[in-house]
């Protein structure tokens, strides 16, 4: 503490850990990728990989990474969460190598959506949750748009509790919000409410808060906190979104800047493998995209 | 500590290597004392260069920005009007600075006027740790504990402008306590010995002769105390509903500036406009820390004493 | 009479606001500590956090924090403390002076997601980073340096001023009198303020949510090459401290047991909250025994 020469080693150390900085950037950097794995005879896998992107499946991208890692030992997988938005644009600068997305790049502005390859890794199934005390379980595609864009306001008006309807809304760049305006409320714009963006916090609103509705993906339906509904009659599983009939769902893109290749493949076929379809995706609520029996585009069309 | 060196050796040192410490001295702490200007300008020009984006690259029109109440970024004719968000922040920050600016005084007088022993014994320990929960916590407690209680006994949804100012004023009510107390310790003694000699009571003398002589810094302490709750971010989003409509009463849920950037800053991708709009959020917060500074200046510049 | 009157009533209001502070600080700590102690136990802190399964620990997290913390601090104390001194022994009164002293109150009271939208800028995508340590404690660095050059210089300033015109008397240099004699004298005061600043530094989470991410690679705690990947000590990697978990959890979180962990974590920061709030105090009335010779 008492003599300029520790003080200003400690400058020092500073300094240098700032030009290593801009040296050692290479660490991380996507560049960093090539992975040695070119000679693909041997399953010897070794690098490093980075996946950012949408919060809503970092849980999922985690785990699998957790597990590919313990695979091959010589590999390092780092999954950061930050949002599609965020994905997107750093897989389209090359600054990662998977970038993961709720929504297709092409419903995303300023995304070079030709230059980036899809990769459809799961399904996600979401219907409207109610609180159990409205006592309703099934609701018609109209009635359903007609309570978000505040035409009804009271449940008794569908034969439900006395109770006034409370809006829980998806904040404007959220891709649960736009999955359920599209195939939910056929792009009607909902009506004000409260805005979380976070599953977790709208299930406790809808919990607490007495004839609430919002919206919530299969996974946080799994207790009787909140009421997942029927739409016109179809209850919300996975075999009807499988099968087509149930009409709101999503799929959860991992994106690569051009053709996978490298450790990046790798890691998306392994994502793609019977051993993360069968396991790990059912085990976080998502379905397996390689069950599904129908498929869609960008634009919301059916095949 | 340091070995000690032998007189002999010590006075043996040239002058010429004294002078060079102090010069290297003198130097490094200046260039220390340079790097928050330094830090300050990039701040400034990297939100600012970001932050304009919107209006010079994208066309939003700033007039429309900060004066219509239209937000839908995503809509075919996208509205780009943030007058809610920056009601909103303006209205959670002067609610709160309503509720924590008595509290905080009141508290800074009991410590100085009325019990100082008591008061720093315990009253100061407690600001202390106020300051130290984080913000996180706050909004964490304010989540599970504040919003139902709002809903069950006051109405509502539990989440809005109330539930908002109060854990607000929370947060800020230590920043208030401490600067108060300090601008009230460092009265001089003769003004309160001089209005006791005249017969004033305590409370005469607190009101009529020690609140108008720090009122300067007491009104310091609760600008700077705003100032926090303008940039306060993740707590008030957990709490305050951040809905798109102007709010109709204090039980409504409402939308700050820092709140709509948490929200939808993952979500958005780069150089989009939504995204730009974002930053031009941020360059208004920016902009709000100067003027909170100025104010302070032109405050400070007020002081009789 | 009526004067009187006034006079006990006020004295009674004060002292009632003085209770609420003091009961709402008592309340809070009570609602975190009784909810979230019966949560912490050495499986919670020692075993590393799920992001779908319940049960999850703390333990990279908490050693994230305290890692952020200590760069934070090697960075921040020397700068700090040089602009400490400066502005308290050299700064002459004048343009530059006024600049730098407006910057400090500038950057004290910018709010914390500012900085995080500029380290995102500046360390994350200009220098392309990515989500890093570093890029953490930078951000931070700019939100605690403010602090510490108000400790440092408030402690250089309020030194008895006999302490250095002695020394001066003595021939010996200015720069030689501030670091053998005034920096050691003021050494207590600008460590308890630095605590203080750590225990704020330690809770924060805005500034952290776009610099330093909200993940945490598998990390290797037998692994102490800080430039290896799997190391908890490399700066380049992602880090979640525990602050950003509480976020996390609440907000994105797909663990059932969301509400229990967020319970637990408050509770260890809260303790950590307290611990560095008594250790400053604890050092500081230490010193302060040792310096004006009280053994009461």
């Amino acid at each position: 503490m008492k003599n300029l020469k520790k003080f200003g080693l400690l400058m020092m150390v500073a300094m240098i850990v700032a030009f290593a900085a801009a040296c050692g950037n290479g660490n991380n950097s996507a560049s960093d990728g090539d992975n040695k794995s070119s000679d693909g005879g041997n399953k010897e896998l070794s690098g490093s990989l980075v996946i950012s992107g949408s919060s809503a499946m970092q849980p999922l991208v985690a785990a699998a990474a957790e597990q590919f890692m313990n695979d091959n030992p010589s590999v390092d997988v780092q999954v950061n969460a930050g949002g599609s938005g965020t994905g997107l644009s750093q897989v389209s600068e090359g600054s990662v190598q998977i970038g993961n997305s709720d929504v297709f790049a092409e419903e995303k502005d300023g995304i070079p959506a030709d230059k980036l390859e899809d990769h459809k890794v799961a399904v996600v199934g979401m219907t409207a949750a109610i609180n159990p005390k409205v006592g309703i379980d099934n609701i018609s595609k109209e009635d359903l748009i007609k309570v978000f864009t505040g035409k009804i306001t009271n449940w008794k008006e569908l034969g439900g509790a006395d109770q006034k309807i409370t809006l829980v809304n998806r904040p404007d760049s959220s891709g649960t919000r736009a999955t359920f305006v599209k195939f939910g409320l056929d792009g009607a714009t909902p009506a004000e409410g409260i805005t979380e963006d976070a599953n977790n916090t709208v299930k406790k609103i809808i919990n607490e808060t007495p004839g609430a509705i919002g919206y919530l993906a299969f996974s946080y339906l799994n207790d009787d906190k909140v009421k997942g509904l029927s739409i016109d009659g179809v209850k919300p599983t996975d075999e009807n979104v499988q099968s087509g009939k149930f009409p709101i769902w999503a799929y959860e893109h991992s994106y690569t800047k051009g053709k996978a290749d490298g450790l990046a493949k790798a890691f998306i076929d392994y994502m793609m493998s019977d051993k993360v379809q069968n396991d790990l995706v059912p085990n976080q609520g998502y379905i397996a995209s390689s069950k599904m029996k129908v498929e869609r585009d960008a634009k919301g069309n059916m095949k | 500590m340091e070995k000690t060196v032998p007189a002999s050796k010590r006075l043996m040192k040239s002058s010429k290597s004294r002078m060079n410490g102090e010069f290297t001295g003198r130097l490094l702490v200046t260039l220390c004392a340079l790097i928050m200007i330094a830090a300050t300008v990039s701040i400034t020009i990297f939100l600012g260069t970001k932050g304009l984006q919107a209006f010079i690259k994208n066309g939003v029109n700033p007039i429309e920005f900060l004066t219509s109440a239209n937000w839908n970024p995503l809509k075919e004719k996208p509205g780009y009007g943030a007058l809610t968000f920056i009601f909103g922040s303006f209205a959670v920050t002067l609610l709160s600075a309503l509720v924590a600016a008595p509290l905080g005084i009141g508290g800074a007088i009991f410590m100085t006027e009325i019990a100082p022993s008591w008061g720093r014994k315990v009253l100061q320990p407690v600001i202390e740790l106020l300051v130290g929960i984080p913000s996180v916590v706050y909004g964490f407690i304010g989540l599970t504990v504040l919003v139902p209680f709002v809903r069950h006994h006051i109405g509502g949804l539990g989440f809005g402008l109330l539930t908002g100012t109060v854990v607000l004023a929370v947060m800020i009510l230590p920043t208030i306590t401490t600067i108060a107390t300090d601008a009230m310790s460092t009265l001089p003694k003769n003004l309160r010995e001089g209005s006791y000699a005249l017969g004033a009571t305590r409370w005469q003398t607190i009101r009529k002769v020690l609140i108008p002589a720090a009122l300067p810094s007491l009104l310091t302490a609760i600008v700077l105390g705003m100032a926090r709750a303008f940039g306060e971010a993740l707590a008030v989003q957990m709490v305050i509903g951040n809905s798109r409509d102007l709010p109709s009463s204090i039980l409504d849920t409402a939308a700050t500036l820092t709140t709509i950037i948490t929200l939808n800053i993952g979500n958005t991708t780069y150089g989009s406009v939504e995204n730009n709009t974002l930053w031009s959020m941020g360059l208004i917060l920016l902009i709000m820390s100067f003027g909170f500074i100025l104010l302070i200046r032109y405050l400070s510049s007020r002081r009789k004493l | 009479m009526n004067s009187k009157v006034a006079d006990r009533i006020a004295t009674s209001v004060f002292g009632l606001i003085a209770v609420i502070i003091v009961g709402v600080l008592i309340s809070l700590f009570a609602y975190i500590l009784i909810n979230g102690v019966s949560h912490i136990s050495l499986k919670f802190l020692t075993s590393p956090s799920s992001s779908f399964r319940e049960g999850g620990g703390i333990r990279d997290q908490l050693f994230n924090s305290i890692y952020i913390l200590v760069i934070t601090m090697i960075i921040t104390v020397p700068l700090g403390l040089g602009g400490g001194i400066y502005m308290a022994e050299y700064a002459k009164p004048g343009k530059v002076t006024d600049a730098i002293r407006s910057c400090v109150e500038v950057l004290a009271s910018l709010p914390s997601i500012v900085i995080g939208m500029f380290g995102l800028l500046m360390f994350v995508n200009l220098t392309g980073w990515g989500y890093t340590i570093i890029g953490g404690a930078l951000a931070l660095t700019v939100f605690n340096l403010p602090v510490m050059v108000r400790v440092s210089e408030d402690a250089i300033r309020n030194l008895p001023r006999e302490l250095k015109e002695a020394s001066l008397a003595l021939g010996i240099t200015h720069w030689h009198t501030i670091k053998t004699v005034l920096l050691p004298s003021a050494f207590p005061s600008i460590l308890t303020g630095a605590i203080l600043a750590a225990g704020r530094v330690f809770g924060e989470a805005a500034a952290l949510l776009f610099t330093a991410g909200l993940s945490t690679p598998r990390l290797n705690y037998m692994d102490w090459n800080p430039f290896s990947h799997t190391s908890p000590l490399n700066v380049f990697r992602p880090a979640e401290t525990l602050a950003v978990h509480i976020w996390s959890v609440n907000t994105s979180g797909l663990i059932p047991d969301a509400k229990e962990i967020s319970a637990g974590a408050s509770a260890v920061l809260i303790i950590a909250v307290l611990v560095f709030n008594l250790s400053a105090r604890w050092i500081g009335s230490l010193i302060h025994k040792k310096l004006t010779a009280n053994s009461k």
